[in-house]
């Protein structure tokens, strides 16, 4: 049985705003999955479905075995949540916002504790165990809400944008965690907007983009499908438009759109074309301002998919 | 992995018990809040005034029930309907329990109760309180502790319930409006400073006060402390706080079900 089953999902938001757009997903026991789109593709509205926090509006969402809509409890019980900003409990301190949480969900209290002072050793927050949560860094509340979700032992882990906002460093240390959660077979989904988390972590990718599922594979497989060409793009000193019909004819160029005073260049050729496409601008009176080549990426594929960039 | 199926009961003691928990550390600011204005009042028209000469003795008997029913109302509307405006709003902390295994009409469920412990709790401390700061008081009896105890805890969900449904339905930026617009107008004529019956001198205001849930509370004070002395009818009483109960648990209820799911 997969983890996780959507048919036909759909989310209007009143009055008329499509979130979520006829998804079909299917992700698999033990995989790590990932959800790439740009903000506002529907990333964080899917995520809220699947753990029963947003009403459906049509469609099937199963999740760990149990229908979202019928039997939210059951999914409740066997999911773990971290959510885009961190929300502790400011009631409480750091050790107790787990073990309450634990009890939340019937876990005996001498387990709770246990499992929470390993938590916190496991997450690096031993020294914080009584601190309470405003003083925290944003990175260790981001760390305590994962511990949270874990206490109660959840068969899919769901975190959305679990990155945003941390440092550098901080974020390869939370990369380090989710690699070794997802190495003892624990299911997890998450959503990013940075193609190289989603590039480097997950074992596969859904691109979404208003609402609708774009491409589904593994990363290696989508770099693949990237159109086999370099993408050029020459930010004009005015309307790009004019340039392209001439940019689609150079030889070595696979498409071509104007998007304002940008104009991108799929091109097979790499950096060669760029000489024409300049003198193309110049015989219609423009100017370059900026040029800029992307090799073949995940990014690149994005941008071919949406016509428009991830961040 | 832990059993998988959690009954609701135990969710709901362990919400309950989050916030048994939290409102102990709080208990000091807790009372300040909620027991310091009846208690001032005590002072000054159960105390000073009639010392003075310029209010007769008996004025106590009114002002007992009254002030009792005004810090238990006060607390049980407070503590249910300020933490969810905050925990609806920039923290949205009350996620953590609205991801518990259970029905989420169940964490509204458990405020109430909550809050109803907390109006208890605030009468427990202001009624001792009055009674030394005030002195004997005409026709205070405690024969009727059924009745007192029933009062306490219905006006207590009664004053929950409407807690959960402000604190769901009126939007943040507006709270501060809902203590001057509702509460004041509510606690002026909500029977807590004069007897129902006395308002026989004001017929219309004698029966448009009959909207006010908190008449309804201190009317039933009076029934369970001073029996003695007019009271409307016990009957009455009850079922209004009851009505009131389930009216606002509803209406409540539907407003947090707005708020918690998008």
């Amino acid at each position: 049985m997969p983890a996780i089953e959507t048919h036909s999902l759909r989310k209007v938001y009143v009055p008329n705003v499509v979130a979520v757009d006829a998804l079909d997903l299917t992700v698999e026991e033990g995989e790590l999955f990932g959800m790439l789109g740009p903000n506002g593709a529907g990333k964080t509205t899917t995520i809220g479905i699947l753990t029963t926090r947003v009403r459906v509006s049509g469609g099937e969402a199963i999740v760990a075995g149990a229908n979202v809509v019928t039997e939210a409890p059951a999914v409740r019980r066997r999911i773990g949540v971290v959510p885009q900003r961190p929300n502790p409990d400011r009631g409480l301190n750091t050790i107790e916002n787990l073990v309450f949480h634990a009890s939340y969900f019937g876990v005996p209290h001498g387990v709770a504790v246990k499992r929470a002072n390993e938590l916190l050793d496991r997450l690096g927050l031993a020294d914080k165990r009584d601190a309470k949560v405003g003083e925290l860094s944003g990175g260790q509340q981001q760390r305590l809400m994962i511990a949270r979700a874990l206490t109660h032992d959840p068969r899919i882990l769901f975190l959305d944008e679990p990155t945003v906002g941390l440092d550098p460093q901080a974020r390869l240390g939370l990369w380090e965690i989710l690699r070794e959660l997802h190495g003892q077979g624990r299911t997890i989904v998450m959503t990013t907007h940075y193609m190289e988390e989603a590039d480097q972590l997950c074992d596969r990718l859904a691109i979404i983009d208003h609402g609708k599922l774009l491409a589904l594979d593994t990363p290696s497989r989508l770099k693949a499908q990237a159109p086999g060409d370099t993408l050029v793009e020459v930010t004009f000193d005015g309307e790009a438009g004019p340039v392209v019909d001439a940019a689609r004819a150079l030889d070595g160029v696979s498409n071509a759109e104007g998007r304002g005073p940008l104009l991108r260049v799929f091109s097979r050729r790499g950096g060669q074309i760029i000489p024409a496409l300049i003198d193309a601008g110049e015989a219609r009176g423009l100017t370059v301002r900026d040029i800029h080549l992307s090799r073949p990426s995940l990014e690149t594929l994005f941008i071919s998919l949406t016509g428009r960039k991830l961040a | 992995m832990t059993g998988d199926h959690v009954p609701p009961s135990r969710v709901f003691g362990a919400i309950l018990m989050r916030d048994i928990t939290v409102a102990r550390r709080e208990l000091p600011f807790f009372l300040l809040r909620t027991t310091l204005q009846p208690l001032l009042f005590v002072l000054i028209f159960g105390f000073v005034l009639p010392k003075m000469g310029m209010i007769p003795r008996q004025y106590t008997a009114t002002v007992l029930p009254g002030v009792l029913a005004l810090s238990l109302t006060l607390s049980a509307v407070q503590s249910v309907c300020l933490p969810m405006v905050q925990d609806f709003g920039v923290t949205n902390e009350i996620e953590d329990r609205l991801l518990a295994p259970a029905p989420i009409e169940l964490v509204a469920v458990e405020k109430v109760v909550a809050g109803t412990l907390q109006g208890v709790i605030a009468a427990l401390v202001v009624l001792p309180l009055a009674r030394v700061i005030m002195g004997p008081i005409p026709g205070l009896s405690f024969g009727n502790a059924g009745l007192l105890a029933v009062v306490t805890i219905l006006s207590g969900a009664a004053f929950a319930a409407i807690g959960l449904f402000l604190g769901t339905a009126i939007p943040p930026q507006h709270i501060g409006l809902m203590f001057s617009a509702i509460l004041g107008p509510m606690i002026m004529f909500g029977c807590t400073y004069y007897p129902w019956a006395g308002l026989q001198v004001v017929p219309a205001m004698k029966y448009l006060v009959l909207i006010n849930p908190l008449v309804y509370v201190s009317e039933g004070m009076r029934a369970a402390l001073t029996p003695s002395m007019p009271h409307m009818n016990t009957w009455v009483m009850l079922a209004a706080l009851v009505a009131t109960t389930v009216l606002f648990l509803v209406l409540g209820l539907r407003a947090f079900d707005k708020r918690a799911m998008k």
